[in-house]
């Protein structure tokens, strides 16, 4: 199973920032996505998310065209793509405790109730947030609590495709080691593949497979 | 070289409605005209606190304790009057964390940045100098806060900064949101100021980027200062344990996590509170141990710091 972006084009309102840019993930492969700034990094990742509809061109799934935003396309294939943000407070809904944050995608797509709670237990565990902060709402955990708690809700579908877009810049050192550490632990178990957009070149070096580089 | 601001026993404590969050512990520090003292540790250990404490910007629930001046002036003491009329943005500017909630919307760069300068009795031509100097570029000026981006905003509140040009500027986390370019000359900018006798807290959680530039480093830990030496000591022969354990989770090192977990700042252990992590713990850790390396089992016997 492959996520693939083929010649794609896209903008805000006329201001075109990707021109034809083809590139592919493959299964557990760790693709560093580059590029100066505007060159379209966010706006390639939020293109393969479904989250924005490409002017021309369009994003495959294992060889299948997918066509429309996020919403709009089934179930079974959106989750499929995962996204974790640079900022995990923009991100988060912040009247959800940690714990519903986590569980609220497995909601949304009917997972039996009884197996919620346990799924979020272990993901919790996973990313190292104790039961104490699950209860807690995003204005009373750190940005690092919360970006784990985001990650954790990234994975609780167990997607084939993660895009991290600068997930770990804002995270110290220690927390942005054991957030790659859980992420290529899921790619070692399940086979996922990750997009890392990153301006660390000691990260990219150390975490990614290969490179991609968006013109300026 | 003298001291600029001088910090001694500062505590920060938090009343919350069901527990008083311990932010600042007994902190000394001590900063020099031409220092660039840099202060790092992990989210929620205090380093912000420590820079909104200085500038009297901590809300309502907030005791502070201990003494802390910039030159002859008693920041804790003098009150809230002069901390407005003379301190803040002249005596003691800030880079805030969070540009994009620090900008006013309806204002654009230029508007803001000419009225920052008139009211320090500068010229309120020199906005797009002063803008360039940050790395904006002089056309992004007309542009409203909402039309920039995280880096053009961040490029934009360290302008602001510096429109008073005071002797000592607090960065928190003035990097955020930039790439590697844009990182290096914030940090080159910072490092010309000191170069030309001003002083720099830079706090930040990007170790790469305080050993780049300066001279001194704090390496804060659940409320306190754990190591606090020459920045080529702390990053080449770190001394407390902790140190070691973060620079060892960069991906340029082990890239290895820290175990376990930092302690809440409303339920900090009497001793270290570092030994529940700690490869190197023993029972002697159950007192708080001081020094420029407060640990009673530092890793190398550290240099004393002149």
């Amino acid at each position: 199973m492959t996520l693939a972006a083929h010649d794609v084009s896209a903008g805000y309102r006329g201001r075109r920032v990707l021109d034809g840019v083809s590139l592919a993930v493959a299964p557990g492969e760790t693709v560093a996505l580059r590029g100066p700034s505007g060159s379209g990094k966010s706006t390639l990742v939020r293109v393969l998310a479904l989250l924005h509809s490409p002017d021309a061109g369009h994003v495959s799934l294992d060889g299948a065209r997918i066509d429309g935003v996020r919403h709009r396309v089934p179930a079974a294939t959106r989750t499929r793509i995962a996204v974790l943000f640079q900022s995990p407070r923009a991100a988060s809904d912040p009247r959800l405790s940690l714990a519903d944050l986590i569980a609220e995608p497995l909601r949304a797509t009917g997972h039996p109730r009884d197996l919620t709670a346990a799924r979020v237990a272990e993901l919790a565990d996973r990313v190292g947030l104790t039961p104490d902060l699950l209860g807690r709402r995003p204005h009373a955990v750190s940005d690092g609590q919360l970006q784990r708690a985001c990650l954790a809700r990234a994975l609780v579908h167990r997607p084939r495709f993660l895009l991290c877009d600068e997930a770990t810049t804002m995270l110290d050192a220690s927390t942005q080691a054991h957030v790659a550490a859980v992420i290529t632990e899921e790619q070692r178990e399940h086979g996922a593949g990750v997009l890392l957009v990153s301006h660390d070149d000691a990260l990219v070096r150390r975490w990614a497979d290969r490179e991609v580089t968006l013109p300026a | 070289m003298s001291a600029l601001l001088r910090v001694t026993n500062l505590g920060v404590r938090f009343r919350l409605r069901d527990a008083v969050v311990q932010a600042v512990t007994d902190l000394d520090l001590t900063v020099r005209r031409g220092e660039l003292l840099a202060v790092v540790g992990e989210s929620g250990c205090g380093k912000s606190v420590l820079a909104h404490a200085l500038l009297g910007l901590l809300p309502a629930n907030a005791t502070v304790t201990g003494y802390a001046h910039l030159g002859t002036v008693d920041l804790l003491g003098c009150g809230e009057k002069r901390l407005a009329r003379e301190v803040r943005g002249r005596q003691i500017g800030l880079v805030p964390q969070s540009p994009a909630t620090a900008l006013t919307p309806v204002r654009t760069g230029r508007s803001l940045l000419a009225e920052t300068l008139r009211a320090y009795g500068r010229d309120p031509g020199k906005a797009g100098e002063l803008a360039a100097d940050a790395g904006l570029p002089a056309a992004d000026l007309d542009r409203y806060p909402f039309q920039l981006s995280g880096g053009m905003a961040q490029r934009l509140v360290t302008a602001l900064a510096l429109a008073g040009d005071p002797p000592l500027l607090i960065a928190d986390e003035p990097t955020t949101g930039l790439d590697r370019p844009l990182v290096d000359h914030t940090l080159d900018l910072l490092r010309r100021r000191c170069d030309n006798g001003s002083a720099v807290l830079l706090i930040t959680h990007d170790l790469a980027a305080a050993e780049r530039v300066a001279d001194t480093v704090a390496v804060m830990y659940a409320s306190r200062i754990v190591e606090h030496r020459p920045a080529a000591q702390v990053f080449g022969r770190p001394g407390h344990p902790y140190t070691a354990a973060l620079l060892d989770a960069l991906p340029g090192r082990a890239f290895r996590p820290i175990p376990g977990h930092p302690p809440m700042l409303t339920a900090l252990p009497s001793g270290c509170a570092f030994a529940a992590r700690c490869p190197r713990v023993s029972e002697v850790c159950g007192s708080q141990p001081a020094g420029d390396v407060a640990c009673h089992h530092p890793i190398a016997v550290p240099e004393v710091v002149s």
